[in-house]
């Protein structure tokens, strides 16, 4: 009998969701364990990087790596990765666009090991003690990983081939893309492996939204009572939905909750911060300055809003210190 | 490592399967403009440049790439060389796009494939460094190579022309080019706001310099008008609403009720005298009120049509129901309906003709010449009344005490040529003021004193005119005026209104009693010319005149594709500029019936049907309502035939679903992209400042 | 060198994107009429301000552009009759979310100029670049090469000893 397929799973700056969406599979965990031999997977079993390190080059046939690269050792075991495996796959919304972690480049790296480390009113720290990256103990060098810059996308670290997107991603998804994996019928390298059009697509609201919409005050969730009968945005709620990838079945949506864009944007988009913006912008009613502001005071927080998911992946990825 | 902002659509070099036509073969040209371009840019470092860049197959410099020398060797490059892209950088496309495009048509190659770079406009002629903007002409150059990459052979569009004319304003340019176009077999639609045609002109005694008889030269034209069966004129009216475009306007017109049948009154006129008001006693507005009219009246004898209307301000039965109404006893033919309600028209035709014309400066904007405090003092408006047989006055000059004026003052360039009204020259004051100065001294032998600043009189015959007055004893002093005055310091100036003025032929300063001054006010936009340009949608200048598209290649276009303008809306001008104008507007007219269609861009957008998901973002943007939202496919889609190309709905389309012909995103952004390139060279050694 | 002659010797680069009915137009009377202006500023013709893409705006600034100027028809006056509102709304949140992302509000300006306002397309640029030369540099394209370096794979036996890491 032919060895089966080897299949890697592993986390970088990821909350864990991702390898829960994993088990998620449910019984159908099975027939994914049946069908390949799972050489990595360090929340679930005991691998050590020597073990990865002392595989053959190319030796697996995919790798699922979730979660943004923020340190030196994500980015060497991106790298290592990158090396063992025929396919890489970016999983979740941290390795594909960055992710939550990646609201992080909104602040210096200073700026947040200050807060982190003395700021944060929670912190009782008198010596100002700060993590080393190497120290002598016991005659034994014992280093740190390096906090970096920036919070990267997988893929502005390593080559990647597949995206399975979203926070974390359906275990439809994962199934899917393993048995297209198996199958051997390859997408084309750089797609997302999820529909190509933007949830409105699958959203059981569609039918409800107006042809007119035209907003003149916006609400975050929590100000006003959804009506779970009715599109979100058509009540002033912003929902990412129209500016992000189909494929979640719009789980949000149907727990009464807008769309927050954790699927990215569909591939004829370059920014989907900038094309929410302009086409919520281009809808609201007011035609003068100050009417217009008045409405967008309803998005304190665009950067959060619009960006949620995929500050690294964005056009400016980051803040700029200083220019003021 | 793959850098996520290159994964898309980026530069052409990363993406080879957007481009059509196969592998982009691009030959690129400069122009020198003769000197116009080459002294500020250097084109055979722009040209070298070019033949470098990806894709370029050829690069050449040539004088003049607009002559057809020019033309050829883009021609000849195409069907050697098999180029399937073509950029020329020279003047602005709006100027030569077309001819490079239809070159390039002329030798096979579909002229969507062609991009023109501006590197006169908006670079030699603009900036004074050379080296920069030789730079500038390069990024320039840079971003159109990488352009073309992304262009797509394009069918052009073309719409048919509705033959039927609109023609807004019954001035003499109005009437000019409605007869003109009607006599060429056309309908026209002429609306005039007041009760009657005529405009100015019909205002007028005399015109200069011929000093022929307006209202002789004007009725004919007036009464040819009324009774052409290809024009339908509609006076007391007014356009509320314009739809559409090129080829095919809506156009909604409001009839205001005059409250005599238009169709049933002969003009007898019957029903002024029976006007329970036995004396006029409402000013006239057609006489500048200097006379008196009735609440049922007709603005004056030759008024077209022949028609009374009633003034509902000032009618006794308007205002409290309980006239006799012998108006309506005395008519027998019934016309009038003192209920008639204002009526909407909407009429479709292809193009339109804007004649509003303008309105003459208000002296009392001007206080120191005493307009409105000295009885005596008069615009030369209300003197061409005065002046008229069938006037206030039936044509004796004389001042409002009735005595006639022994001295007249003419100041020339009230409201012109003044910082602190307006700095144009209204260019026919000159002209008119000699014109009434002949005229008052032949109506009533007074001294006629003329101040001018300079004696403008360029026209045929104008300068001569000049000359003649100077030889019957016209006396002219070359000074601002600076005040009109009746305060006499010398007995010579008891009762008499002084004028002041440096006179600096003689430098010397004077002051010239006088019994009557007349204003030569200036021309200006009328007031609501910025409601009717947006109405229309076409552009105004600084001044609120109407906006040709060419000021010297189209006097009568506008931007807006046909919607033509002449007379004094686009400009002051005499009244043979005005024909003339009118004249141009009528032949271009013509010209788009005579075609029956006309060409436009293919710029417009369309909706990716595979993946639109029905968000319906787009369908409100469009002011066309071009997109729709297809209920059986709960998708949205783009009626091209509606489209006019201004990709608001790309730019807010969320999943990015919808392209635009010529404006597509992957082009814009190849341009931004070939534009910033090497933005980084100079800045070197400042980076790492966010580090 | 120090910091005020950096931004003195540097000459910011603008993206411009002009409406093809007024400010295009414009930028045209400008050349006809040989108004001299700082030759900072590219154009790209778009056929409506409205056509703009926000999208486009932060490309300009990720490749390197030091300040984006946007030129519509005025309020009222636009060909398409409203696109120039779209593109304010885009603008008003733009301008926030940039400031949000430390780009300096005057970096992004949208002007309204008409076809006849040659003289306007001349100060507005000119204003743009003075102003664009206090504030110095963006330099994006730069300082995120600056920051990249930090993924250079190092050698394990180079790794410095008894440094603090984010000191």
């Amino acid at each position: 009998m032919p060895d089966k397929p080897k299949i890697g799973f592993y986390w970088c700056a990821s909350c864990g969701g991702c390898e829960e969406s994993v088990v998620d599979l449910a019984e159908d965990i099975i027939m994914v364990a049946d069908a390949v031999d799972i050489v990595f997977w360090p929340v679930a079993m005991d691998f050590k990087r020597s073990d990865v390190e002392a595989m053959d080059d190319g030796s697996i046939l995919a790798t699922m790596v979730n979660g943004a690269i923020r340190t030196s050792e994500q980015e060497e075991m991106a790298r290592l990765i990158r090396r063992k495996s025929k396919i890489v796959i970016a999983y979740g919304s941290c390795a594909h666009m960055g992710g939550i972690p990646s609201l992080a480049n909104e602040f210096p790296r200073q700026q947040i090991m200050d807060f982190m480390y003395e700021g944060s009113p929670s912190v009782v720290n008198p010596d100002k003690t700060r993590p080393m990256l190497s120290v002598k103990h016991n005659s034994m060098n014992v280093t740190l990983p390096e906090i970096r810059n920036l919070v990267r996308t997988l893929d502005q670290v390593i080559d990647v081939d597949y995206y399975i997107p979203g926070c974390p991603p359906t275990p439809k998804l994962l199934k899917d893309a393993v048995l297209v994996l198996l199958s051997g019928k390859l997408p084309p390298k750089g797609t997302v492996l999820s529909p190509d059009e933007a949830l409105c697509e699958q959203c059981k609201h569609k039918d409800t939204k107006p042809v007119d919409v035209s907003f003149k005050q916006f609400y975050r969730p929590h100000m006003v009572i959804i009506d779970n009968t009715k599109c979100l945005l058509s009540q002033g709620v912003i929902c990412m939905g129209p500016a992000t990838r189909a494929g979640c079945e719009a789980l949000c949506i149907q727990g009464n909750m807008p769309c927050s864009g954790c699927f990215g944007p569909t591939s004829r988009v370059k920014d989907q911060g900038a094309k929410m913006l302009s086409s919520l912008c281009s809808n609201i009613s007011a035609k003068d300055e100050e009417g217009i502001d008045a409405v967008l005071d309803g998005i304190p927080d665009p950067v959060g809003t619009f960006y949620r998911y995929g500050l690294a992946s964005s056009l400016l990825r980051k803040k700029i210190p200083e220019d003021v | 490592m793959s850098d996520n902002n290159n994964k898309l659509n980026g530069s052409p070099q990363t993406n080879g399967a957007a481009v059509s036509n196969g592998t982009p073969k691009i030959g690129f040209y400069v122009c020198h403009c003769g000197h116009n371009i080459a002294s500020q840019v250097d084109v055979e470092d722009v040209q070298k440049f070019a033949s470098e860049l990806p894709g370029v197959a050829v690069s050449r410099d040539y004088k003049y790439m607009c002559s057809d020398p020019g033309q050829e060797l883009i021609q000849k490059d195409i069907k050697e060389l098999g180029l399937n892209r073509i950029v020329v950088a020279s003047c602005s496309p709006l100027l030569h796009e077309h001819t490079f495009r239809t070159a390039a048509e002329k030798a096979g190659l579909n002229p969507y494939y062609f991009h023109m770079v501006n590197i006169r406009e908006n670079v030699s002629w603009v900036h004074d460094n050379k080296e920069s903007a030789t730079k500038k002409a390069k990024d320039l150059t840079r971003a159109a190579i990488q352009r073309v990459f992304f262009h797509k052979a394009l069918e052009k569009k073309t719409v048919p022309i509705n033959p039927d004319v609109l023609i807004v304003g019954g001035g003499i340019a109005g009437i000019t080019a409605a007869l003109t176009i009607a006599n060429a077999g056309k309908h026209v639609y002429l609306v005039e706001r007041e009760p009657t045609i005529g405009g100015h002109m019909a205002m007028f005694d005399k015109t200069f310099p011929t000093l022929d008889c307006a209202a002789c030269i004007l009725t004919p034209k007036m009464s040819a008008v009324k009774s052409h069966p290809h024009i339908t004129m509609w006076t007391y009216s007014e356009v509320e609403k314009v739809d559409g475009f090129v080829g095919n306007y809506r156009v909604q017109v409001k009839r205001k009720p005059r409250y005599v049948n238009e169709e049933l009154c002969v003009g007898c006129m019957e029903c002024i005298d029976a006007c329970i008001y036995k004396e006029a006693k409402y000013p006239d507005e057609f006489n500048q009120k200097l006379s008196k009219r009735k609440p049922i009246y007709i603005p004056f004898p030759q008024a077209t049509p022949q028609v009374v209307l009633f003034d509902p301000e000032t009618c006794i039965d308007f205002k409290s129901h309980r006239c006799k109404k012998t108006c309506i006893e005395v008519c027998d033919r019934e016309a009038i309906d003192l209920k008639q309600v204002p009526e909407y028209k909407e009429i479709n035709v292809g193009t339109v003709i804007l004649t509003t014309g303008f309105k003459t400066y208000d002296a009392e904007l001007s206080p120191q010449y005493g307009y409105g405090r000295y009885p005596n003092v008069y615009t030369s408006l209300e003197i061409e009344r005065l002046v008229n047989a069938s006037g206030p006055t039936a044509g004796e000059i004389i001042n409002k005490d009735g005595i006639k004026p022994k001295s007249v003052g003419i100041i020339h360039c009230v409201g012109s040529r003044d910082q602190k009204a307006h700095k144009w020259c209204s260019k026919v004051c000159c002209m008119y003021s000699l014109k009434l100065a002949h005229l008052i001294k032949e109506h009533t032998g007074a001294q006629v004193y003329n101040f001018y600043i300079d004696m403008r009189t360029p026209g045929k015959g104008y300068e001569e005119f000049y000359d003649k007055l100077m030889t019957e004893g016209v006396h002219f002093v070359r000074g601002r005026v600076s005040e009109v005055t009746d305060w006499a310091l010398v007995p010579e100036e008891e009762n008499k209104l002084t004028i002041r003025v440096e006179d600096t032929l003689i430098g010397v300063v004077r002051r010239v009693p006088v019994d009557m001054v007349v204003l030569a006010v200036g021309l200006e936009p009328r007031v609501d010319a910025d409601d009717i340009r947006r109405m229309f949608n076409i552009s105004c200048s600084n001044e609120g005149w109407f906006l040709e598209r060419h000021p010297k290649l189209a006097p009568v276009s506008t931007f807006t594709d046909g919607i033509f303008i002449a007379g004094g809306c686009q400009g002051p001008k005499d009244i043979p500029d005005s024909v003339a104008q009118a004249g141009a507007a009528a032949a271009e007219v013509l010209s788009l019936i005579s075609a029956g269609s006309i060409e436009l861009e293919p710029n417009t957008a369309s909706i990716m049907e595979d993946h639109c998901s029905g968000c319906k973002s787009c369908i409100p943007l469009c002011p066309y309502s071009a997109i729709s939202y297809i209920e059986d496919s709960k998708k949205a889609y783009i009626n091209e035939a509606l489209c006019k190309g201004c990709g608001t709905c790309v730019a807010a389309c969320p999943s990015g679903s919808i392209t635009q012909n010529m404006f597509d995103d992957e082009q814009i952004f190849s341009e931004i992209d070939g534009l910033l390139k090497f933005a980084g060279i100079e800045l070197e050694e400042t980076e790492g400042e966010h580090a | 060198m120090p910091d005020s002659e950096i931004k003195n010797n540097y000459e910011p680069k603008i993206v411009a994107f002009f409406c093809n009915w007024c400010t295009y137009t414009a930028a045209d009377l400008a050349g006809v009429s040989r108004l001299k202006y700082a030759p900072n500023v590219r154009v790209i013709r778009i056929m409506c301000s409205g056509r703009v893409d926000p999208q486009f705006i932060l490309q300009a600034f990720a490749s390197g552009a030091d300040g984006v100027l946007i030129g519509g028809c005025h309020p009222g006056d636009c060909h398409y009759s409203e696109g120039n509102y779209k593109m304010l709304r885009r603008f008003r949140l733009l301008k926030r979310m940039l400031k949000s992302l430390g780009i300096a509000e005057k970096r992004l300006r949208l002007e309204w100029i008409s076809a006849s306002e040659g003289e306007k397309v001349k100060s507005v640029i000119n204003e743009m670049v003075e102003q664009l030369k206090v504030l110095g540099p963006l330099a994006i394209p730069q300082s995120l090469d600056k920051i990249n370096e930090e993924l250079k794979e190092i050698p394990e036996e180079e790794i410095r000893e008894e440094e603090p890491a984010h000191a």
